[in-house]
């Protein structure tokens, strides 16, 4: 609280000198009480911020310090042993980066091909409102409702079974509208004046895209993507009853075989073991194997961000 | 091939991948009915909505998924008692109170939140949480509403403080000089002018962060306990929606009744976060229109 | 400090980091007068306006030297609440910025903070400052209506009355005609002279003829230094400087 009593004093002493002037003053209500209350008000707020801190912070430190132990060559290298109560977690290494690239593969060029195509091409309606609130309505749909959708469609409708291929697909829907919706907001905050004069210019609208505007969304589009793919890596519920397994002592041979992923690893040693309690090492270093691909994946996407914004020029 | 064919050619290409990407996004409506509807040839929709019992493998079975929907609102609600207030704070901290340092800090801090797997926070909820519960109250379980509702909470933060934050961010400046000109301290001017300015962008995270609690999957499942009966106290099991499916799609016949029951019960969750999505998309989409005309 | 003066600088300096916005303006602003500072865009004017009631204080990155007194104490002692100063000195800006509230709502804002609780009080205050104004009878049967839905006019005038309702002893104009059409400019023109005389008044305006028009002292600012401070009919019709005859005649860049 900052001391405003001199000043106070001197507009009293003024105030006085002049008992007219006085009339017309409004009562000079106390300041301190006011400060009180903002500063209250600060405290908790600021207290707020640091419960989400000290969350965030105790959470991945203490999945560190014990997770860390359990982690060796010999962990992230072998298959797991005796009812997976020991050895590794290679095959749900290897599963999760499948599925991932996989999911990636499928959103990517169909995501930023439909977000071009609605952000440039397509005439600003009301049916491309109703399509874009569709696609920013599905971005909020529950993972598990897509797991159902993969479900129903790629294994039992299109009888791939429960497979990489359906994982892959299923994810890569569930992380469609999310880079769809990226996309676009990227190539909308490219400003009309660079398209307008390279129109100008007798360009052609698709080289104007493609070497004006696409350049200028890319940091945008990648930063959408690659919180896209940290999503897709972490989702569990998607890849539950389209393509986990629950133990495949054998990698997978093509991408019409189950295989283990990480996230999923996790639940069934948590939940579903024999031996719940003597399992918790591999738990907590699969925990943190995985929480530090997927917060890597993000911190990449916020260092390009952060780069990108320091770089905007216009 | 002119160039005018080429462009049309160009055109048409991405018409189609848009028209390929909106049919997709379009199926998952269509298979959650067609595996979803049949349902409703062996139990009423009132029984299904409305019918307290849920004993699906049963014989008779009976799909009466109201403890699951009552489970999965309980604990929507009291994840957003922690998450409301924490959120919106968290987004007032940022935007006019911490030094730009933090606030970039703390964006990040939030955006990693936002992004660790619903998994690990479920197991952070099972080896942590739950033991501590079960000692501190001395219960027969951890698994409870409670603990369900707090690591939900930690899963709606992030998107209630971005989105909350990014209204505030929006709120003009002219607002700001106006009440500091009249010699409002800068409590009161966040308190009457900011805030209130932001409202409807704040009530769209409210509504948002609600609706990424009501469809978690993984942390329901792994902490809520699991018991499909409607609750009588806070330390009692649930079973949400979610959590129902995930648990039994597994164990359930391909064509069953319990296999189309979980699809159903799919479509409600469909259909909750739909409502939940429309409306903010109404209230942002309203207060913009009012924002650019009178400002 | 002369009992005549309400504001008083002395040998001020202002900084936006490195950049020197304001050098080494000495001068007074009097009680019951109307003073408007002139000057091409950019040098200085409107920083000069927001330092008088610390509204730069928000800005971070910048730094003041030199005194500003304002009742005879300055508004930079370290002592003083920025807050405490805003009270006295009202201030309306360029674009008129009423809150989205109701127009009732947007006069008793300050009155409220400042502790003024009795419904019957509000209300009076409210009737007397719009009357001041010269609003009241345009809005008094809307007062519950936001006061977005008003005519930008009246919404400058509704900015003036909100500042007046806090009975300050100084009133800041930045630029308050320029977002408006000539018929409300003509308004705002008449009720400064009116108001002049319950206060003082310090109006920064591109507009030479308003500046002519309403004041009684002119300043002429340029690239951050105060060229010349005269009675106003002085300014505009015997300047004793070159740049400020160049400028008031239209021959400047």
């Amino acid at each position: 609280m900052k001391g405003t009593v001199g000043f106070q004093a001197a507009s009293r002493a003024i105030q006085q000198s002049s008992p007219d002037e006085m009339k017309r003053k409004l009562p000079r209500g106390s300041l301190r009480w006011r400060y009180l209350k903002q500063q209250i008000f600060f405290t908790v707020v600021r207290l707020s911020a640091l419960i989400i801190s000290l969350s965030l912070g105790g959470l991945i430190l203490y999945i560190t310090v014990q997770g860390l132990p359990a982690i060796n060559w010999d962990f992230l290298t072998l298959p797991p042993t005796d009812s997976m109560t020991k050895g590794g977690i290679m095959p749900a290494i290897l599963g999760t980066l499948y599925l991932t690239i996989g999911a990636i593969a499928v959103a990517l060029p169909l995501g930023v091909a439909s977000a071009v195509y609605l952000a440039e091409y397509a005439k600003q309606g009301r049916f491309i409102r109703l399509v874009r609130i569709g696609i920013n309505c599905l971005a909020g749909v529950p993972s598990v409702v897509f797991g159902l959708f993969g479900l129903g469609f790629f294994v039992v409708f299109l009888q791939f079974g429960s497979c990489i291929l359906s994982g892959a697909l299923t994810l890569g829907v569930l992380i469609l509208p999310t880079i769809i919706g990226a996309s676009e907001e990227a190539l909308k905050a490219v400003p009309q004046t660079f398209r307008e004069a390279s129109l100008a210019l007798g360009v052609s609208k698709w080289r104007t895209i493609y070497k004006i505007v696409l350049p200028l969304a890319l940091p945008g589009i990648l930063t959408g993507s690659i919180l896209g793919i940290g999503r897709a890596a972490g989702e569990t519920a998607p890849i539950m009853f389209t393509a986990a397994a629950f133990f495949t002592a054998k990698l997978p041979s093509s991408i019409f075989d189950e295989v283990m992923a990480l996230p999923y690893h996790i639940y069934v040693l948590a939940t579903a073991g024999t031996q719940i309690e003597l399992t918790r090492p591999l738990q907590f270093g699969t925990v943190l194997v995985l929480v530090g691909v997927v917060l890597g994946i993000d911190l990449v996407a916020i260092v390009i961000r952060s780069n990108m914004r320091r770089r905007k020029r216009w | 091939m002119t160039r005018q064919q080429k462009e049309i050619i160009i055109k048409g290409l991405f018409a189609i991948v848009a028209f390929v990407s909106v049919m997709i996004l379009t199926l998952i409506v269509v298979f959650l009915f067609r595996e979803g509807i049949p349902i409703f040839r062996e139990v009423g929709l009132s029984d299904f909505l409305f019918g307290r019992e849920w004993y699906p493998t049963y014989d008779p079975p009976s799909y009466g998924i109201w403890p699951l929907i009552i489970g999965s609102f309980i604990v929507t609600i009291f994840a957003c008692l922690i998450a409301v207030p924490l959120g919106i704070l968290s987004a007032v901290y940022i935007s006019e109170i911490a030094p730009p340092a933090v606030r970039e800090i703390m964006k990040s801090i939030i955006e990693l939140l936002a992004g660790l797997p619903s998994v690990v926070l479920g197991f952070f909820g099972m080896v942590i949480v739950a033991p501590w519960l079960q000692e501190t109250f001395d219960l027969p379980t951890g698994l409870n509403i409670v603990n369900a509702s707090v690591i939900l909470a930690l899963m709606a933060v992030p998107t209630i403080s971005s989105i909350s934050e990014d209204a505030i961010y929006a709120v003009p400046q002219e607002f700001k000089e106006a009440s500091y000109a009249l010699g409002a301290t800068k409590f009161e001017t966040i308190v009457r002018v900011i805030m209130p300015a932001a409202f409807s962008g704040i009530s769209t995270a409210v509504i948002l962060g609600m609706a990424r609690a009501i469809g978690e999957t993984m942390v329901v499942l792994m902490v809520a306990g699991g018991a499909a009966s409607i609750p009588e106290s806070i330390f009692d099991s649930v079973r949400p929606m979610p959590a129902s499916i995930a648990a039994e799609m597994g164990e359930a016949p391909f064509g069953s009744g319990h296999y189309h029951a979980l699809f159903a019960t799919g479509i409600v969750l469909f259909f909750l976060t739909l409502v939940f999505n429309l409306i903010a998309d109404y209230i942002s989409h309203k207060f913009k229109e009012v924002g650019s005309a009178t400002l | 400090m002369d009992d005549n003066h309400i504001i008083e600088l002395n040998g001020v300096n202002f900084f936006y980091g490195d950049f020197m916005a304001i050098s080494d303006v000495t001068m007074a602003f009097e009680k019951n007068r109307v003073t408007a500072l002139i000057g091409p865009s950019g040098c200085g004017k409107s920083t000069l306006l927001r330092l008088l009631n610390r509204m730069n204080d928000l800005i971070t990155g910048t730094r003041i030297e030199g005194e500003i007194l304002f009742d005879g104490k300055d508004i930079y002692a370290p002592e003083v609440d920025p807050v405490d100063v805003r009270r006295r000195i009202g201030m309306v800006f360029q674009k008129p910025n009423p809150f989205p509230k109701s127009i009732f709502n947007n006069i008793t804002y300050a009155p409220k903070l400042a502790g003024i609780t009795g419904r019957s009080d509000l209300e009076y205050l409210v009737e007397e400052s719009l009357k001041q104004a010269v609003l009241w009878d345009e809005v008094k049967d809307i007062l519950d209506r936001s006061a977005m839905t008003l005519s930008g006019g009246q919404q400058q005038r509704l900015c003036i009355a909100r500042a007046l309702a806090m009975k300050p002893d100084v009133l800041l104009m930045d630029e308050p005609t320029s977002a408006l059409d000539p018929i409300s400019t003509a308004k705002i023109e008449e009720l400064i002279g009116e108001l002049e005389k319950n206060l003082a008044i310090i109006i920064v305006t591109h507009n030479m003829q308003q500046a002519a028009r309403v004041s009684s002292k002119t300043g002429f600012l340029y690239l951050g230094r105060l060229i010349e401070y005269n009675v106003t009919e002085k300014i505009f019709t015997n300047p004793d400087m070159k740049q400020t005859e160049d400028y008031i005649t239209g021959r400047f860049g």
